[in-house]
């Protein structure tokens, strides 16, 4: 089946973006391949001359996807989406921009901003964002790649809390919708992608997983089962029972 | 004097970002280099001379989400 992810006219066969937080590098190659992820996450910091580097961890092939976390309005991401790229691994760059510590919950309205100013530089915009209709228009009209509205707040592995507003993301957005932030387990993962989600983002529930490799496996056949289901459309559903076998040839008069 | 990730650094002013780089340990192809709110561009590495009020920001990858 050729059912290519199409972001900004590169290709991938996963559907599955991984994050790189919160586990050891030694992990990461093998996370990588069991998830058969071609997409992995990074953050951008002050750099340590005497730590080692996480590029040296990653599979060949696979596009780098740096976040501008540590933002806090548009000015900040702009600058962190620039440096990553000065780096020298593409244009892909993920925004978020955040001011509540608390919950994590991105700022939309800067996050329309940096989106706006880096895909007019060249950037392909993967904005991570607050599942709200309007802002997620906006967001398309800026420029953006894709749309990654969260599931829940970031960490916290609670599934899909915001079902129904993805849904309208879904239904009305002529992008790849990529939930990202939220979802805890691999049956999460299939939901989003029975959905009709275009791939699913996930870091904590692997880096918090007991086996991470395994877990990463677990994650890669449960997004590849919900698209598969999406795409044969799904069964109905009926208030009354309707029986599967046949209602003749009983053994009985 | 010069402030380099947030720290002041005495012994930088004068020398190339190619020079510190080296002396220090970092791999030109992993990091990004500002200086004063602006990229440095790798090909300017070993032309650029700190100077003392300089504020150079070193950054690479790291694991993230």
């Amino acid at each position: 089946m050729n059912d290519k992810l199409v972001i900004a006219g590169h290709e991938f066969n996963s559907r599955f973006i991984l994050g790189s937080g919160k586990y050891s590098l030694e992990l990461i190659k093998a996370a990588v391949e069991n998830a058969g992820a071609e997409i992995i996450t990074l953050a951008l910091r002050r750099a340590n001359s005497d730590t080692e580097n996480i590029l040296d961890y990653i599979p060949k092939g696979v596009t780098l996807l740096p976040n501008t976390s540590g933002a806090r309005n548009a000015e900040e991401a702009v600058r962190i989406a620039r440096l990553s790229r000065e780096v020298g691994c593409g244009d892909f760059v993920k925004i978020e921009v955040i001011h509540d510590s608390k919950y994590l919950l991105p700022d939309n309205y800067e996050t329309i901003k940096a989106t706006e100013i880096l895909a007019k530089e060249g950037f392909i915009v993967m904005p991570y964002m607050y599942p709200d209709l309007n802002a997620a228009r906006d967001l398309v009209n800026a420029g953006a790649a894709t749309i990654m509205p969260l599931g829940a707040p970031i960490g916290s592995n609670k599934g899909i809390c915001t079902k129904d507003f993805i849904k309208i993301l879904i239904e009305e957005i002529d992008l790849p919708i990529i939930v990202d932030a939220g979802i805890g387990k691999p049956s999460q993962a299939c939901e989003a992608m029975e959905m009709g989600a275009a791939a699913v983002m996930a870091n904590t529930a692997i880096a918090t997983a007991g086996d991470i490799p395994a877990m990463a496996e677990a994650f890669k056949k449960a997004i590849e089962a919900g698209r598969t289901a999406y795409l044969s459309g799904m069964g109905r559903v009926i208030e009354k029972a309707s029986a599967s076998s046949p209602l003749t040839g009983f053994l009985q008069d | 004097m010069a402030k380099i990730n947030g720290k002041e650094n005495s012994t930088a002013k004068g020398k190339t970002i190619g020079s510190y780089l080296d002396e220090n340990g970092y791999k030109k192809t992993y990091i990004a280099i500002e200086v004063n709110g602006s990229i440095l561009s790798k090909t300017e590495y070993d032309s650029y001379i700190i100077n003392d009020e300089d504020i150079i920001e070193i950054v690479n990858f790291v694991g993230g989400g």
